[in-house]
């Protein structure tokens, strides 16, 4: 069974469970095995870079630090948390002084981490490249045919590394979702930007923002948006009918994480999927587009 | 190569260039404007990156510290991949909102006040608190926004997306002995 080290991140234990439940179940299923880094720590998100840019890194670091030393592959699932661990790690295999000066703050808690030891990975990349099309292919039970997807890549996935997928437009969630028989709708701004922490202190631009995104989806005849990362889902769910009010606009586009979708071909049910936590809610959708499969995922 | 003399006498240039990893590519910006282009927020900006690094080149300091840009900037590096002369733009950026804190030029942008906010639940407990964050955040800097950030908070709770009592690591004090040691070690 392969085995990886996963970092859940923050948000995955609160405001984005579905994600964390769905990941756990679509993982069962393909006998992938994440084993949790022991007591990590937060990343930062996109604030602490702002005050400190040593201590900063610091904190990122200790969690590559405590990844087993038996495992050297990382999954992240979220976003910001995946460049954080990708970044610390390249700009310390980078510059051999910046590398000392981290590992000079992780020795005051008794820690230090080697560069280039732990891969970063998105679950994105783990799903499409190492599980692949035919292994992913043979677990599905219900074909997606029907449901309309606009898959959502967001920014901190594909850019600025370049290793991941195309930084313009990216294309792995597609085939992953193609795979599983979802009918996956062309998605011109699937890697613009949701506005962050924008919902926060500017709401003008934020706003702004996720009604382009919901606009888009909407003109490209999308059923349900799918994100991978928790922040993306948070804003274009969450804040969906403040964009409503704002714009006298009518969105009302589910916003689901891929792994829920991708665990509804799988024919798993939907309470271990995490389904009912979007505040739009999906069933009605899914219940008028793919009713073969919300009957038979009910029962489970 | 690098004509070095660009930087004499010019210390937020040195600055920018020693605080970001390849910050020295700043010298070979062309002015193309590809930046400002790609910014999803570019038209908020009130100067775009492009026109920044010329201020910066121009040793405008007040200028550029005082700008909204890097506040605005949600670091979505459509810039930093799109630039053709592979300039750092959004690590750039971050390191002008370090010097602009430091130096106390971050004027109309609760920015700072999140990442303080942020970071504080961070040393406390090792991770994010996103229902004290937004309590904290609201009340000591945006107090009437609170009232309508109210109901989206019960709507994340009703669906059970919201704890209301923060987490904490086991080894808080490593984590502090951490951070403590880099704030010695410096920028």
């Amino acid at each position: 069974m392969p085995k990886y080290a996963l970092y859940p991140g923050c948000s995955l234990e609160a405001n984005s469970a579905a994600y964390a439940q769905s990941i756990e179940a679509v993982c069962r299923v393909l006998g992938i095995d994440l084993v949790e880094v022991d007591d990590w720590n937060c990343c930062g998100a996109t604030e602490y870079h702002s005050l400190h840019r040593l201590a900063a890194a610091a904190v990122i670091a200790r969690n590559l630090a405590l990844v087993d030393p038996q495992l050297d592959q990382l999954v992240a699932p979220c976003a910001a948390c995946f460049l954080n661990l990708k970044k610390v790690d390249h700009q310390m295999a980078e510059d051999p002084n910046w590398a000392s000066k981290v590992n000079a703050a992780l020795a005051a808690g008794g820690l230090s981490y080697t560069p280039g030891r732990v891969k970063v990975r998105h679950l994105v990349e783990v799903l499409h490249s190492d599980v692949g099309e035919e292994k992913i292919r043979s677990h599905v039970k219900l074909p997606l045919k029907g449901l309309r997807v606009a898959p959502y890549y967001g920014c901190q996935i594909v850019r600025p590394y370049k290793d991941v997928d195309n930084t313009e437009y990216p294309m792995k969630l597609d085939e992953l979702m193609s795979w599983v028989g979802a009918d996956v709708v062309p998605y011109p701004m699937k890697a613009a930007c949701c506005g962050g922490h924008l919902t926060q202190i500017s709401e003008d631009q934020a706003y702004e923002l996720l009604r382009r995104l919901l606009q888009n989806a909407e003109d490209a005849g999308a059923d349900v948006i799918l994100c991978m990362c928790p922040m993306c889902q948070l804003n274009l769910d969450a804040y969906q009918s403040a964009v409503n009010s704002r714009f006298k606009t009518r969105f009302r586009i589910p916003t689901l994480f891929f792994t829920q979708v991708l665990g509804l071909a799988f024919g798993l049910p939907l309470k271990k999927l995490g389904f009912g936590k979007e505040i739009v809610p999906a069933l009605p959708v899914l219940q008028q587009k793919i009713p073969a499969v919300v009957a038979s995922v009910s029962r489970g | 190569m690098i004509d070095l003399a660009r930087t004499e006498g010019n210390s937020l240039l040195l600055e920018v260039m020693r605080g970001t990893p390849k910050g020295e590519r700043l010298l070979h910006c062309i002015q193309c404007g590809s930046c400002g282009g790609s910014c999803p927020n570019g038209p908020d900006m009130d100067y775009s990156p492009r026109a920044l690094f010329a201020l910066i080149q121009a040793g405008e300091r007040e200028k550029v510290l005082s700008a909204n840009t890097m506040w605005v900037c949600v670091s979505c590096y459509a810039c930093t991949t799109r630039c053709p002369q592979q300039i750092p733009i959004t690590e750039i950026l971050y390191t002008l909102k370090r010097i602009s804190l430091r130096e106390g030029l971050a004027k109309g942008t609760d920015g700072p006040a999140l990442a303080r906010t942020f970071v504080h639940y961070l040393h406390n407990y090792g991770r994010s608190f996103e229902f004290g964050l937004a309590t904290r955040f609201y009340l000591f800097n945006k107090p009437f926004a609170m009232m309508k950030m109210g109901p989206l908070g019960l709507k994340m709770l009703s669906h059970g997306r919201m704890a209301l009592l923060p987490t904490r690591i086991k080894n808080v004090k490593q984590l502090e002995a951490i951070i403590q040691k880099a704030r010695e070690l410096g920028d």
